[in-house]
């Protein structure tokens, strides 16, 4: 088989995979000659967009979606008719190291499917990473998957190598991975979060403690998973109740909601249906809020429905449940407060926080601020404007922002 | 009027000497006019006299020179006008730049912004195309920014790219990376570039790859790659043909039903915990075992893992604590976090070697509610204590220990099967029906959490006195055997 035939089928096999990030690790260059790439921190770079609108940072491989689970949501499943590839490990290093000199990727992120044992398929996963980086110095971004079983010895190679680290918890529903991937077990996904954690925390301290040697490196730009959503029946309250707890517990850098989509050779266990979009857009929303806005994950989703509205998004729907709290005077109202005003985001606070101290803040500027007068003005009071108490109170506020109909045409 | 002329167009020390100039000696921003030297003939306008040299100097603020320097890279004619107008104001107002809600203000914030995105992009859109093979190779791409930021952006790939040579040529000027400095020459035309490289097809089949049809968002794409860029990138060219095939990919792979596996699909049911566990002394191991699937209460779900007890199974000296915390949960080992400190460091100054006793807890997972990146610990109830009973007691069965040391209002509850005040209890070995000597005493957490440092020293005190008394009464049934 050749190397094209390969890179379809094994890209093919990794793009129900979320995550492309190439943000947040430590920064690297090469100005002293004696290697090839850089990292951005904090930001990271997005070198190309598919027409499904994500990101294309890293060269996003499994090194062989040949898989002893029998996942049922997943397009590797070793019951699935798919065709099978495997790289070798130059063959990875190669292609990395090409596409990376022609700027067309920020680095790697490496997956594969489970062969042998979990701790050859993470030996091999490492051995792509150990060779990128020892033989061809290369400091571009390297992020891996971690397979939960593995040795703790890789999982220190791992972190040594790699930027990123994650394992994806897959359903937000204990009974669901039990039902769907029964290969898979979520207490020891939990359990290698864990030691993650652990490691990233030493990581850090040490970091901090000048005095001392130096640190382990251990995965600067932390872990992250990922939950399918619409696969089972879990609501949005449930999965933002088990983002949350991750988060908390393993200080995870990002929880991904991949919408469960179509693939090729699907099972029969699962709805083929098209993938539930908006919902995974509602669920990022939602996400954010509890991260950026000071949302508690029981706030965000009405206790009675259990899940997002579709129509509007999260803060809005929340803002609408909560009327009582508006209209907030812009001038006067908390960081927190100004918050949670429909279409204020963080950047436009700041702003707000750092004008009004010089100057009121009047309708016109909303547009120089990037808020949509629309969303935001039931809400508010300014100095030249106030919204009718009717307006607040009436049944025709939650119309007033019914979405138009969606344009999904492409007009070329 | 002044008419200002400046080497290029992205000449800021230029304008910066031009305006300050201008400023001091107080010329209105109406009075001047800006332009790029062989922009434009020279038109015969009455001209104003040359300005004296300047006295003195005035400051502005830092954030006004960052903002300046990255908004005359703006392809707006304008950006010199503008500027020097903000400059002018800033004089009569230093905090002009926090209001930015400024007309003035926005409009050169917009610019910066415009440049830095544009300069962002082309870290993202330039592609290199190789000439020539491998050790003599050099990789040259053809880019056509919005703005003036060839020279801004060139150190990124210089720091990038260090071990190959490289050039990026754009219309207005190129950029060029020998292995040692960039240097800049005049702009070139798009036939100097060369048109394709051996990888092009690999990328291409790739991005075709990566791309899932069953989620068309094609708006998404557009706002973070417009169609600006498209006409250089190698990918681009597959965008339309990605779309209108999307559809049919996407419902062909809903319509056609799942084929037949062809290795047996075998479902095994989710694995089902014992209710009840059995009766009986086991070794520590089989326990320990046996307990990490326990879903006797529900706070298995949150935690990590189950905590069990860790010790010599011959110990003469089981210490039992509340139940695990932060560390505990990720680390699956009792006391290992800060009150484990504390209680090394207690059990050393009583004269307790820690690997000869038995350590664990009343309750085996751990209960918290999160709190954005933190754990906030929370106290286990009366049926969760309950639930976790039958572990303790059959730990106690497998150690059979001289002495158990309760730590804290939880163990006490465990250990006494019923509530057991500490202070009332505390600093003596109390023997219950069933035989098991124990001795009450805080737990160590509670010394952490005590805010006065003359009230934990003195707690702290009180509780390696309480560890002595249980070493004590070690010796005394060591004596009495």
């Amino acid at each position: 088989m050749d190397l094209q035939r390969k890179l379809e089928i094994l890209a093919d096999a990794a793009k129900y995979d979320a995550s492309c990030a190439s943000s947040g690790t430590e920064q690297r260059d090469s100005s002293d000659g004696k290697g090839l790439g850089s990292t951005a921190p904090g930001m990271g770079i997005c070198h190309s967009y598919a027409p499904d609108g994500r990101c294309i940072s890293l060269l996003k491989v499994l090194l062989t979606n040949a898989c002893n689970y029998d996942c049922l949501y997943c397009v590797n499943r070793t019951s699935s008719n798919v065709p099978r590839a495997r790289f070798t490990v130059d063959e990875v290093v190669k292609l990395t190291i090409d596409f990376y000199r022609r700027n067309y990727i920020e680095g790697l992120f490496l997956s594969s499917g489970i062969i042998r044992s979990p701790d050859y398929t993470m030996e091999q996963v490492v051995s792509v990473a150990r060779k990128l980086r020892e033989e061809h110095r290369f400091r571009g971004y390297i992020h891996l998957k971690t397979i939960p079983e593995a040795d703790d010895a890789l999982i220190v190679e791992a972190g040594k190598y790699a930027d990123r680290l994650s394992i994806n918890i897959e359903m937000p529903l204990e009974n669901s991975l039990a039902k769907f991937a029964p290969e898979k077990d979520v207490r020891a996904i939990r359990r290698t979060m864990g030691r993650l954690r652990l490691k990233l925390d030493e990581a850090r301290e040490n970091g901090k403690a000048a005095t001392k040697a130096k640190p382990p490196r251990f995965a600067p730009a932390g872990q992250s998973t990922q939950m399918i959503i619409g696969a089972d029946a879990a609501d949005d309250k449930t999965i933002l109740d088990t983002s949350a707890n991750l988060y908390g517990s393993y200080r995870l850098k990002r929880v991904y909601y991949s919408a469960f989509s179509p693939i090729p050779d699907a099972s029969r266990a699962l709805p083929l249906v098209p993938p539930p979009l908006l919902r995974e857009h509602r669920l990022y929303q939602a996400d954010w809020l509890i991260r950026f806005y000071g949302f508690d994950a029981n706030e965000i989703v009405d206790e009675t429905a259990g899940m997002l509205p579709l129509d509007i998004d999260p803060k809005l729907a929340w803002a609408l449940r909560h009327r009582d709290r508006f209209p907030l005077d812009v001038a006067t109202a908390s960081r927190e407060e100004l918050l949670r005003v429909p279409g204020f985001g963080t950047r436009a606070v700041d702003r707000i926080i750092a004008t009004r101290r010089l100057t009121s803040i009047r309708l016109a500027d909303l547009a120089r601020l990037h808020i949509p007068q629309k969303k935001a003005l039931p809400f508010i009071v300014l100095s030249d404007h106030r919204p009718s108490p009717r307006l607040l109170d009436g049944a025709g506020l939650k119309q007033r922002f019914k979405p138009k109909a969606m344009q999904l045409g492409f007009g070329f | 009027m002044h008419h200002m002329i400046l080497d290029s167009e992205t000449d800021f020390d230029g304008w910066r000497k031009a305006a300050r100039a201008l400023a001091l000696n107080d010329v209105k921003p109406s009075d001047v006019t800006w332009r790029v030297a062989d922009d434009a003939p020279e038109l015969f306008e009455p001209s104003a006299p040359p300005l004296e040299p300047p006295h003195g100097t005035f400051n502005v603020p830092a954030r006004f020179v960052e903002l300046a320097e990255m908004a005359i890279l703006h392809r707006n004619p304008e950006r010199f006008a503008l500027l020097y107008r903000l400059l002018w104001r800033l004089r009569g107002n230093h905090d002009l730049l926090e209001i930015v809600t400024d007309p003035d203000v926005a409009e050169v914030a917009a610019m910066a912004k415009a440049v830095h995105r544009d300069e962002h992009k082309m870290h993202a859109f330039v592609r290199f195309r190789e000439i020539g093979r491998e050790q003599k190779s050099h990789f040259v791409a053809w880019f056509e920014p919005e703005h003036h930021i060839v020279e801004l952006a060139a150190p990124f790939f210089a720091r990038r790219f260090a071990d190959m040579p490289w050039s990026i040529l754009t219309p207005d000027v190129c950029a060029h990376w020998d292995g040692h400095a960039v240097s800049i020459t005049p702009g070139v035309a798009k036939s100097e570039a060369p048109t394709a490289d051996r990888l092009e097809e690999t990328w291409r089949s790739y991005y075709a790859s990566i791309f899932n049809p069953a989620r068309l968002k094609v708006q998404a794409m557009q706002k973070e790659m417009p169609r600006k860029y498209w006409r250089n990138l190698p990918e681009a060219s597959l965008i339309k043909p990605l779309i209108e095939d999307a559809g049919r990919t996407a419902s062909a792979m809903i319509a056609k039903a799942a084929s037949e596996p062809h290795k047996p699909q075998k479902r095994l049911e989710p694995p089902k915990a014992d209710d009840m566990p059995r009766k009986g002394a086991d070794d520590i191991e089989t326990l320990r075992e046996e307990a990490a699937d326990c879903r006797a209460c529900p706070l298995y779900k949150n935690a990590t893992q189950t905590v069990f007890g860790e010790g010599a199974q011959t110990a003469r000296i089981m210490l039992v604590g509340e139940q695990p915390g932060d560390k505990e949960d990720l680390a699956g080992k009792p006391f290992v976090g800060p009150a484990g400190q504390m209680l090394d460091r207690a059990l050393d100054e009583a004269g307790i070697d820690r690997r000869k006793v038995y350590v664990t807890n009343a309750v085996k997972h751990f209960k918290f509610v999160p709190r954005g990146k933190v754990r906030l610990h929370q106290k286990p109830n009366t049926p969760e204590i309950r639930a976790c009973r039958q572990w303790y007691e059959r730990e106690l069965a497998a150690i059979k220990p001289e002495l158990v040391v309760a730590m804290g209002a939880t163990a006490a509850q465990s250990v006494f099967g019923k509530i057991t005040p500490i202070n009332k209890n505390r600093g003596r070995p109390i023997d219950l029906d069933d035989g098991t000597r124990v001795l009450v005493t805080v737990h160590p957490s509670y010394l952490l959490r005590l805010p006065d440092a003359e009230a934990r020293a003195s707690e702290y005190r009180r509780f390696v006195q309480d560890l002595k008394i249980a070493a004590g009464a070690l010796r005394k049934s060591a004596h009495a055997a």
